[in-house]
Formats: structure tokens, C-alpha cells, sequence
């Protein structure tokens, strides 16, 4: 393992492998089905006091 | 006995102290530990005096509530470090513009300058932090803090490492790496101490009655763990004598450089912008009273912030030795953080939509708004001079302090501000704040003051820039380096009073907390246009 | 879908979430920093870099201790303009000895990666001591107090040992005689040759203009005139350099 390999695995899969995952997060943030959870979880800070 | 075994804990800290300035291998490191020895010492005496001989179980409090009472003392630490930090940055700024307020050795400007940043990043910032999460995490988790004493433990250890960064830095303790500089004795005692914290929140969030973890728990925690990786990778280093106070960093030059930076950036990321955002996402929601516009955009907020801040620290060293490759990867990582930075102040501000009257009417709003466009421009401006074209002309100069304190004041200042003023109220029991004009005039101080700042650092620092790169037709540098500096003397004087106008307003927002606390109520016309009951109690 | 699912179960547990974020701050900084520490293996070594001297060393620690950092750096970028004011722009392997690197991130004064060699030891001495006495423009602060402080010498050569177990190759030799070098590099009269045999191209001499007295001055002023002098330009092929 040199300097080279590494180098080169962080700018090709390295960078392919995080861009994936997040856009993974993104699609999962923005599924149909999120909504309602979303809008009961916005609320917590509202309830308490 | 009630803290019996802190008191002799102590004590005997304080005993180790002595022994440290009696056998130090440097007079610095001997100076330090009688520093350390007196703080102790008075501690000790101070826990002694307050201690109650009475049976502890007759003493013990009402464990099913919240834990408030470190973060009352949090908001008079940040309120106290806040005004402190500031009046130091006044200082340096002085003595750039009238080199003879400089006071050789300690008061010289290379010892302040990173008493000033620690200050006001760690010391006003961090108990900022460590107040606000405390108090977010309790509230959104429906739960008291985790490990009882453990959290008055993280607080007043933050405060010893404040003091004993603080004063290394006048006696000239410094690693030299900037906004790391603490000597490694007293990095391994902070990592104690935030080990203690991520115990305390974690703990909490475990113990949580609410199915859900609230997205500001997430920027906090965020904050938390990527700042103990941060801290303990970065100052990784070999002490010279474990009596003595010097070190040699484990890496060196080119290696050095970019860890140095990545933890550089990565303070910016996730201490001065993640923790930040924490207190975003709870308390302009709390103010407004209405839930945060976006619930799934704060999560996309999250991940992007996360995922992209954590390469961009080679943007901080273009065109230096570092490879190529790394520079390219740094400022293709920066601008692309433009996006969810945007997405967050979005977030924020649209919180307020079908409120937007709260804005003239709420000045906490105000104070809370005006916090979230500066977030806005700061990031907007941090990856424009991430740019390699633009950082060859921005890097070195006052651009980039103009740019640091229009994300350090008007971001972070400000909404630590408008999280005071929401706290000190409910945590004192008051009705409401003792005077909301003050509130006003604290907002206008604090918001001229950066302006001038932030446009006279702009100017100053592009002006500096062209001068040093400038050339005649004959191919000759037009200016001497001395020449650039003699140009910068006007800018400085104002940027001066620019950071006077913000440590008014700092004093300002003291005396009105100050008289909060005392219970007092200041008689005035109610703002215009203000409902009457502008901060309901609890 | 399974994977979508599963952020749900980050979202109301804690412990995936702490796990889930160290991972992805992590994996940023092994991708962009581990590569650099294999960076050793393939950067060409620049002839004449050596290790600091003691008496160099202490300077150095000196010049961090006063925080000159936070106004000067060390780091000439490849510009016409830095290369002409400056001198040849700073190469990597000319800061690898440096623990830590002086890089620096602001130029209220000017870039001192070379200005070894460029003044005399007077001067560098009087604009510590006044330097609006020969820099009229000039916002430094007054270092005099350098000038009364003898220079601390008798725990240089942990400071040595320090260095090479962060491995700046330090010999057994070089240690033993720290303090000995230290004295000598400073001292008019002293026999230098084992320190110019130890450190080629150190600076010998008073330093601060007192040559009875070793003082915090002269490790300052020793160490700012070697700055940038060990690597010989005229030689240098840019092309075979790494940068």
C-alpha cells in the first residue's frame, strides 16, 4: 500500500461510496412515508413547559 | 457529609499541584502549576465552607425534575467568559492599530491573540454549548440529567480548563496549533472532561421518555463526538519532560499542517456551526412557537453538514506544500457544503413564515433572525473563499478575519444571545426579562458593530491583497511589505470600534440578565407593537 | 424498503446515531489525511535539510512560545509576486522536521520562510528590541525582555529526545552534546566544530551583541537567520521536486 493506491481509492470509491450514502439519507429524509413521523417529531420542543 | 469525597479529591489535586511547581523542569511549567495549586486551593476552601454536616439524606433534592442547576451557572459563565473574550479581542485589535498598548511579555499580541479566540470560542461558545444542550436534551427527552453530580462535574472542569488555557497562554504555553494551543497536560485533562460530557448527554438521550430524538440532540451530539475525535487526533504529542510544559507534535510539516486544519475547519464545522445549529433547532422554534418549518429537511441538513464539513479543511492551505490533489478535493467538498448550509438557514428562517410580524414585534426573534442571515453569508462567503482563485488573493489577509467574525459574532454571538435572553427568565422563575428596550439596544449595538467589522475587514483585507500582488509596467513590485501595513492602520482603528460597539452590547445584555436574576422589572413603555404578555412564565 | 427502514431505528436509537456519526466524520479524515502518511515514501528528499541545532531549536521554541505565528508566516506560495518578495517558494520537505509546522494562516508581518541571511544580527537584535526604531511602519510588539533572559539550556536534550521519538533523527552523539552545542553555537570563542560537524551551515557567534551572556535573543536571532538557508536553490531541480 503506497501513497499512489491510497490516493487514488480516495478520489475514485472513496468519494463514490459517501456520495451514495448520502444520497441514500436524502431519498430516506424525503420517502412518502416520513412525513407524519417528521411532523409529530417537530413538535417535541412545543409540548413540554 | 455532602461532597466529602470531592473535597478530599481536590485536596489532593491541589497537593499534586504543589509537588508540580516545586519539581518543574521549566520555570513556565512551574509557574502554571502554582496557578492551578491556588485554584484548587480556593475550591477546596470553598466547598468546605458550603459543605452541610447534616445527614445526606435529609439534603437530597427532588430527583424526578430537571437538573437545571448547572446550566444556570452555564449561562452566567457564557454571559461572563462572553464579555471577557470580547473586551480581550478589543484589546488585540488596539494594539494592531497603536502597537504600544503592547505590555511585553504577557500582554504582548502573540500571547492575546489565542486567549482572545479560546475565549471567545471555547470559553463563551462552549459554555454556550454545554448550557443550551443540557437544557435541550432535558426538555426533548423528557428526562433528568443522566449521572447526577457528573453534569456539575463537566461544568466546573470546563472551567478549570478555561483557566488554565487562559493563563498558559500569558505565560506562553502554547503548541502553537491555532485554536489547540493548550499544552498536552491540559488536553488530557479536557478529554476527561468532555468524556464526562458525552456520558451526561448520551446518558440523557438513553433515558429518554420520548420514542423520537429531536434533530437538535443530533447536532449536539454530532458536536460532541466529532470534537473528542478532533481534539484527541490533533494534539497527539510527545511532552518533553512530564514535569515540564513543551511538547513536540507527533506529526510533522506537511502531515502536521493538515491535521492541524482538518481539526481547524472541523472546530468550525462541529463546534461553531453543528452545536450551533443544535440551539437552532430548538430554541427559534421555542421562541417562535411554532415547530421548526421542515422537520425532514433538518435531517438532510444534518447529514450533508456532517458528511461534507469533515473534508474541507485543505481549503486553509491552498497553494501550499500540500499536495495538489488534497487542495482540489478541499475546495470541491467546501463549495458543495454552499448547499446544505443554505438548506439550513432556510430551515430557520421559514420557521417564522405566518410570523413574520414576531420580527418587528420580538426582538429576541430579531436577535435570533439576524443570527441565521449571518449564518447564511458567512457560509456563503467561506466557500466563495475556498475557491483556489479567490483564496490566492483572500489567504493571509484581513478578509479572512473579517470573515471569521461575521460567522463567530453575527452567527454564533447572536444566537447565543437570543438563547440567553429565552433562558434567563424561565430559569430564575422571573416573569419576564428585566427590560426588553435593552434587549433593543443590545441587538443594535451588537448588529452595527459587525458590520463595521465584517466591511471594514472586507475592504482592509482586498485593499492588502492587491497592494502586495500589485506590479508596475516596468515588471517592479509596486509596494514594499511595509507599505501594506502602514495601509491597514486606518482600517484597524475603526474594526476597533466596530468590536467596541459589540462589547457594549455584550455589557448591555450583562446588566440586563444581572437584573433579571435579581428579580427586578424595569418600568418602561412596552415596545410598539408588543403583546402585552411578550415572555410568558412558565 | 429494508435499508430505508433501518433510519428509522437511528433515528430512536441513540447509540447507532453516535455510531452512525463518528463513522462518517471518520471516514473524511482516513481518506484525506492517511494518504499523506505515506507520503514519506514517495517525496524526494531536498539536500542540505538536517535536523535543528539546539541552539536552533530553542529559538524556535521561542519564536512559538511568543506567538509569532499568529502575525508571520512560514509558507512562500509558487506567485510571482511571493517568489520575487520571498524567495523560492516553500517546498514540503523543507518543513519536515518541523514539530509542529509554522505554516502559519496570516501575514500582518511578512513571510519569514526565508529571512535567514537577508539582515544582521544587529538589525534582527534592534527591531526585536524597538522595531519602529528601524521599521517605522511596523505594528510588532517589543520582544527587549529577550535580550535580559538568559537562555534555560540544561533540559535541551530532552527536548532533543523528545523530537526523535516523533522522529526527527537525532543520533545518540547529537543528544550527549546538546548542551554542550548549545553553549558552544552562541560563543565567540568556543570550538564550533563539532556543532558545524553535527549541523552543517549553522550560524556561529553572538548572536544578541553581549557575547558574555547566552540569552533567550541569541537563540531567537539564530534560529530566524536559518531559516530557509539550508536548501541550496542554485542546485535545486524543480522539475525532479515534489511539491
Amino acid at each position: 500500500m503506497d501513497y499512489t493506491t491510497l490516493r487514488q481509492f480516495a478520489d475514485s470509491w472513496g468519494l463514490l461510496a459517501m456520495t451514495v450514502f448520502f444520497i441514500g439519507a436524502v431519498i430516506f429524509a424525503l420517502r412518502p412515508g416520513s412525513r407524519e413521523a417528521a411532523e409529530r417529531a417537530a413538535q417535541i420542543p412545543l409540548k413540554e413547559d | 457529609m455532602k461532597y466529602a469525597m470531592e473535597t478530599i479529591l481536590l485536596a489532593l489535586a491541589a497537593f499534586a499541584a504543589l509537588l508540580g511547581a516545586a519539581f518543574a523542569k521549566d520555570s513556565q511549567f512551574g509557574a502554571h502549576m502554582w496557578v492551578l495549586f491556588f485554584v484548587l486551593t480556593a475550591s477546596v476552601i470553598v466547598l468546605m465552607r458550603t459543605s452541610s454536616y447534616a445527614p445526606v439524606d435529609i439534603l437530597a433534592e427532588d430527583k424526578s425534575a430537571y437538573m437545571d442547576g448547572p446550566i444556570r451557572y452555564g449561562v452566567i459563565a457564557t454571559v461572563f467568559w462572553g464579555v471577557t473574550g470580547f473586551l480581550v479581542g478589543v484589546i488585540v485589535a488596539a494594539q494592531l492599530a497603536f502597537p504600544d498598548l503592547n505590555i511585553e511579555p504577557w500582554l504582548n499580541f502573540g500571547r492575546l491573540r489565542p486567549l482572545h479566540t479560546s475565549a471567545v470560542i471555547f470559553a463563551f461558545g462552549g459554555n454556550a454549548l454545554i448550557a443550551t444542550s443540557f437544557y435541550v436534551v432535558q426538555r426533548t427527552s423528557r428526562a433528568r440529567l443522566f449521572g447526577g453530580n457528573l453534569a456539575w462535574y463537566v461544568f466546573w472542569g470546563y472551567q478549570l480548563f478555561i483557566v488554565m488555557a487562559a493563563t498558559g497562554y500569558l505565560l506562553g504555553i502554547t503548541q502553537s496549533r491555532e485554536y489547540a494551543e493548550p499544552e498536552w497536560y491540559v488536553d488530557i485533562f479536557l478529554t476527561v472532561v468532555w468524556v464526562a460530557y458525552l456520558i451526561v448527554f448520551l446518558g440523557t438521550i438513553l433515558n429518554r421518555k420520548e420514542p423520537h430524538i429531536y434533530v437538535a440532540n443530533w447536532f449536539y451530539l454530532a458536536f460532541i463526538v466529532t470534537i473528542a475525535m478532533l481534539h484527541i487526533v490533533n494534539n497527539l504529542a510527545v511532552p518533553a519532560s512530564f514535569l515540564g510544559s513543551k511538547s513536540y507534535s507527533l506529526f510533522s510539516g506537511v502531515q502536521d499542517a493538515l491535521t492541524q486544519w482538518w481539526y481547524g475547519h472541523n472546530a468550525v464545522g462541529f463546534f461553531l456551526t453543528a452545536g450551533f445549529l443544535g440551539m437552532m433547532y430548538y430554541f427559534v422554534p421555542k421562541q417562535a412557537e411554532r415547530p421548526v418549518y421542515s422537520y425532514r429537511l433538518s435531517i438532510i441538513h444534518f447529514w450533508s453538514l456532517i458528511f461534507l464539513y469533515i473534508w474541507a479543511g485543505p481549503h486553509h492551505l491552498h497553494y501550499t506544500a500540500l499536495p495538489d490533489w488534497a487542495q482540489t478535493l478541499g475546495m470541491v467538498f467546501s463549495i458543495m457544503l454552499w448547499m446544505p448550509s443554505w438548506g439550513g438557514m432556510i430551515n430557520g428562517l421559514m420557521t417564522l413564515s405566518g410570523a413574520w410580524d414576531k420580527i418587528r414585534t420580538d426582538p429576541i426573534i430579531r436577535m435570533m433572525v439576524v443570527a441565521i442571515a449571518f449564518y447564511g453569508m458567512s457560509t456563503f462567503e467561506g466557500p466563495m473563499m475556498s475557491i483556489k482563485a479567490v483564496n490566492s488573493l483572500s489567504h493571509y489577509t484581513e478578509w479572512t478575519i473579517g470573515h471569521v467574525h461575521s460567522g463567530a459574532l453575527g452567527w454564533n454571538g447572536m444566537i447565543t444571545f437570543g438563547a440567553i435572553y429565552f433562558l434567563v427568565p424561565r430559569l430564575w422563575g422571573r416573569e419576564r426579562l428585566y427590560s426588553m428596550r435593552l434587549v433593543t439596544w443590545h441587538f443594535w449595538l451588537a448588529t452595527l458593530g459587525i458590520v463595521v467589522y465584517a466591511a471594514v475587514m472586507w475592504v482592509a483585507g482586498i485593499s492588502q491583497g492587491l497592494m502586495w500582488r500589485e506590479y508596475d509596467e516596468q515588471g517592479f513590485l509596486v509596494y514594499s511589505f511595509a507599505e501594506s501595513v502602514a495601509a491597514m492602520v486606518p482600517y484597524y482603528i475603526v474594526r476597533t470600534i466596530g468590536g467596541l460597539m459589540f462589547l457594549a452590547g455584550a455589557l448591555v445584555m450583562a446588566w440586563n440578565v444581572y437584573m433579571t436574576i435579581r428579580g427586578h422589572v424595569r418600568q418602561e413603555e412596552p415596545l410598539p407593537g408588543a403583546a402585552p404578555a411578550l415572555q410568558p412564565a412558565q | 424498503m429494508a435499508l430505508l427502514d433501518k433510519h428509522k431505528t437511528i433515528e430512536k436509537n441513540a447509540t447507532l446515531l453516535l455510531v452512525g456519526t463518528l463513522l462518517v466524520v471518520s471516514i473524511g479524515g482516513l481518506v484525506q489525511i492517511t494518504p499523506l502518511f505515506y507520503l514519506e515514501n514517495t517525496i524526494e528528499k531536498v539536500e542540505g535539510m538536517r535536523p535543528y541545532s539546539p541552539l536552533e531549536l530553542a529559538g524556535r521554541n521561542i519564536y512559538i512560545r511568543e506567538g509569532c505565528y499568529t502575525c508571520h508566516s512560514q509558507m512562500i506560495r509558487p506567485f510571482r509576486d511571493e517568489v520575487e518578495r520571498y524567495g523560492h517558494y516553500s517546498l514540503a520537505a523543507e518543513s519536515m522536521y518541523d514539530h509542529p509546522f509554522q505554516w502559519g494562516s496570516k501575514r500582518t508581518g511578512p513571510d519569514l520562510a526565508r529571512v535567514g541571511d537577508r539582515y544582521s544580527n544587529e538589525w534582527h537584535v534592534q527591531h526585536l528590541i524597538e522595531p519602529r526604531s528601524v521599521v517605522p511602519e511596523s505594528v510588532m510588539p517589543s520582544y527587549a525582555f529577550l535580550k535580559e533572559t538568559p537562555l534555560a539550556v540544561n533540559t535541551i536534550s530532552y527536548d532533543l529526545t523528545a523530537n526523535r521519538r516523533v522522529g526527527v533523527p537525532y543520533s545518540d552523539e547529537m543528544i550527549a552534546s546538546a548542551e554542550a552545542d548549545i553553549k558552544a553555537q552562541a560563543d565567540p570563542n568556543a570550538d564550533t566544530s563539532g556543532v558545524l560537524a553535527r549541523y552543517p551551515k549553522a550560524k556561529l557567534g553572538d548572536f544578541d551583541g553581549n557575547p558574555a551572556a547566552l540569552t533567550e535573543m541569541d537563540a531567537l536571532v539564530a534560529y530566524l537567520q536559518m531559516l530557509g538557508t539550508l536548501v541550496d536553490f542554485s542546485t535545486y531541480d524543480a522539475a525532479a521536486g515534489y511539491r
